[in-house]
């Protein structure tokens, strides 16, 4: 994986020292708070329901061991124990004291992390699909072109005060597990007719309470033009975008509002102009010193099946569960990707204890893995694991109290933080997941359902991603009362779409029953193979709507 | 006219972000032991008063909130501030719930930069 060199060190202590000077003068009164506050969010601190709140980059979700151990060290000494894992593939604790921020700031850095643009309004950490250099059919490793955008946009002087928040994803496969069209920024990995590698540029995607799938903007855009592309958006941008009104300041607006054509010829113009100067082309040696950090593992040459593996299949029904969701075919023979879930029943999605951290580095110690991911579904992978080894691997996650076999079920929920934690939440999501998890703990009943993607957000601000959700849920604040709405065939995937509101909303003890209800209504109504957002597709929302609200009509008259 | 909903006074603690209530012209990290102001007017006089904490850089985000009587006792009257007062719902091994122990202004250690 990627390794600071001398300017990126330097770089990142300097902000630390910068920001502990920062914190002296704050208490010392040197600075007002609102003069502090938006040097604090630059450092990703944020002042949330009960405390202070911490939000840590991890670039294109990859963590090598020490890092993980570092994270842990850090919950155990500066916080409560626990780290929580975000839809942008950072993590957040949720209860460090200001006066140690400048210290965990140089914990960070000691294991080359930190905490710079993970909020504010400039370009924040850059997401990739977490199977990223596993998975078959990938074209390249998407994490090479997420690092330079990341070294380009780190402090770039121009996009430091942008309109509104800017964030960019990378995929390279077919399959969209990146969630690229709901980005500001999307960039999808293709190869053209002539057999060379480029990128296809989305631009405009994004939630909130306006929620968009992004527009093709660029077609196919070379690897040496992509940082100049990047940079006429990112300037049309700069220059366009609203200012006078937050809910309307995001790319997403712009684009849709000048709409593909006329967006893509403003880009163009500042493409031009950029090309003349000759600067931002991305030197080939430089791409391929990057790439050199993100090569595989040597990969052994193993036989497709492995004897151990088949045994514990048989032998051992939780390992078989386990097996059948969460692997995923790796691109080299007697390989497997293993998906670590957030997810335990009736648990804190994304939440993971100081000492499942360790645990996790462990456990690359002792398989020899060099990195371990962090998923924007709030999920962890380990993304080479020889098959032999997997029985031994499944029962170290065991132990952890990590070893749930849910992976794109039902009980893979994303989930925000909520009111449990947040300032701008309007009401609870956190305890409505876990109600949700366990409803539908039975793992037979799972299976049968398939692939469901629920997703759930505390606001309108839609870190939970509710809007791409197969079933979104919203919560609202409705006189104080918290209130859940619920939205159908949303998708974050290569087919991304827009959930459609299904109508009024639900008390928060009704939610459960509801949800419930939904997905009695795909069973009666789906075709064989179908799953719930096809049926949905297929059937559109009447049929969901009178079965969902049916019983609740009956009781009101 | 109806009668006034009582309120209190929270802020945050600047150091920590501790979760701090009005006391008698000063704070406590207990919820119960919060100043209840019947008279609206009693209630800004201390959110004014609080201005003064703020100035000094002892806490910050000063606001009042309302709350109600109930046979348990004073309860706030938002869920956000319900679990203001006690800590995450999902996870009462933390927060003010959890006993980890308020600190009070004065237990505040001497600032190490």
């Amino acid at each position: 994986m990627y390794r600071y060199d001398e300017f990126d060190a330097k770089m990142v202590r300097e902000r630390a020292e910068q920001f502990r000077y920062q914190v002296e003068r704050r208490i010392k009164g040197e600075l007002t708070e609102d003069e502090f506050k938006p040097l604090r969010l630059k450092n990703g601190l944020y002042l949330q329901l009960h405390s202070y709140m911490l939000r840590i980059a991890v670039p294109y979700g990859t963590l090598a061991q020490r890092q993980m151990r570092q994270l842990a060290f850090i919950a155990r000494k500066y916080d409560r124990g626990y780290g929580h894992f975000t839809t942008r593939t950072n993590m957040q604790f949720h209860w460090p004291r200001l006066k140690d921020v400048p210290d965990i700031l140089h914990h960070l850095a000691d294991v080359e992390m930190h905490c710079i643009q993970t909020s504010g309004n400039c370009v924040r950490n850059v997401t990739a699909d977490h199977f990223a250099g596993a998975i078959a059919g990938e074209l390249e490793d998407p994490r090479p072109i997420s690092e330079i955008i990341r070294q380009y946009s780190s402090f770039h002087p121009e996009f430091n005060y942008l309109p509104r928040k800017f964030k960019i994803a990378v995929s390279a496969t077919k399959e969209d597990r990146a969630a690229v069209k709901w980005h500001d920024i999307g960039i999808e990995i293709i190869k053209n007719d002539a057999g060379e590698i480029g990128y296809r540029v989305f631009v405009g995607g994004g939630m909130g309470r306006t929620p968009y799938v992004a527009l093709e903007i660029g077609h196919f855009v070379s690897k040496t033009d992509i940082l100049a592309y990047i940079e006429a958006i990112l300037r049309v941008y700069n220059e366009y975008g609203r200012r006078d009104n937050i809910h309307k300041a995001r790319v997403k607006i712009l684009v849709h509002q000048l709409g593909a054509d006329e967006f893509r010829r403003q880009v163009e113009v500042e493409f031009a102009e950029i090309k003349k100067t000759g600067t931002l082309q991305l030197p080939p040696e430089e791409l391929k010193r990057i790439e050199a950090y993100f090569a595989p593992p040597a990969f052994e040459d193993l036989p497709d099946e492995s004897p151990e593996f088949d045994a514990a299949v048989k032998a051992d029904k939780d390992f078989a569960n386990w097996a059948k969701t969460n692997l995923t075919p790796h691109r080299a023979r007697g390989y497997a990707i293993a998906t670590i879930s957030l997810k335990n029943i009736g648990m804190t999605t994304g939440d993971i204890s100081a000492d499942q951290m360790d645990g996790v580095a462990q456990i690359m110690d002792d398989f020899g893995f060099t990195e371990v991911r962090v998923s924007h579904e709030q999920n962890l992978v380990f993304p080479h694991v020889r098959k032999k080894d997997l029985p031994a691997v499944f029962a170290r996650l065991k132990a952890l109290d990590l070893a749930t076999a849910n992976a794109g079920l039902i009980t893979d929920i994303i989930c925000c933080p909520g009111l449990d934690y947040c300032d701008l939440a309007n009401a609870r999501s956190i305890p409505i997941s876990m109600a949700i998890q366990k409803r539908f703990a039975d793992l037979e009943r799972q299976h049968d359902l398939g692939e469901i993607k629920i997703k759930m957000s505390g606001c309108i601000n839609a870190c939970g991603h509710h809007h791409a959700g197969h079933i979104g849920i919203l919560g609202v604040d409705k006189k104080g009362v918290e209130f859940y709405q619920i939205q159908l065939g949303g998708s974050g995937a290569e087919d991304a779409s827009v959930g459609e509101i299904m109508g009024p909303g639900f008390g928060k003890d009704e939610i459960v029953d509801a949800i419930e209800r939904v997905v009695d209504a795909y069973v009666k109504l789906r075709e064989p193979g179908e799953r719930l957002l096809d049926t949905y597709r297929r059937v559109g929302m009447t049929p969901f709507k009178n079965m969902v609200y049916r019983e609740q009509m009956h009781a009101a008259y | 006219m109806a009668a006034p909903v009582p309120q209190m006074l929270t802020a945050n603690r600047l150091i920590d972000g501790e979760v701090l209530y009005w006391h008698d012209g000063n704070w406590v990290s207990d919820f119960a032991r919060g100043d209840v102001f019947d008279d609206p007017k009693a209630a800004e006089a201390a959110l004014e008063a609080a201005k003064a904490f703020m100035r000094d850089n002892i806490v910050v985000a000063a606001y009042l909130f309302d709350v109600r009587r109930t046979a348990n006792g004073v309860e706030p009257v938002k869920e956000r501030e319900i679990i203001r007062a006690a800590g995450p719902s999902n996870r009462t091994d933390t927060g003010k719930q959890a006993g980890l122990g308020p600190q009070e202004p004065k237990d505040i250690p001497p600032i190490q930069l």
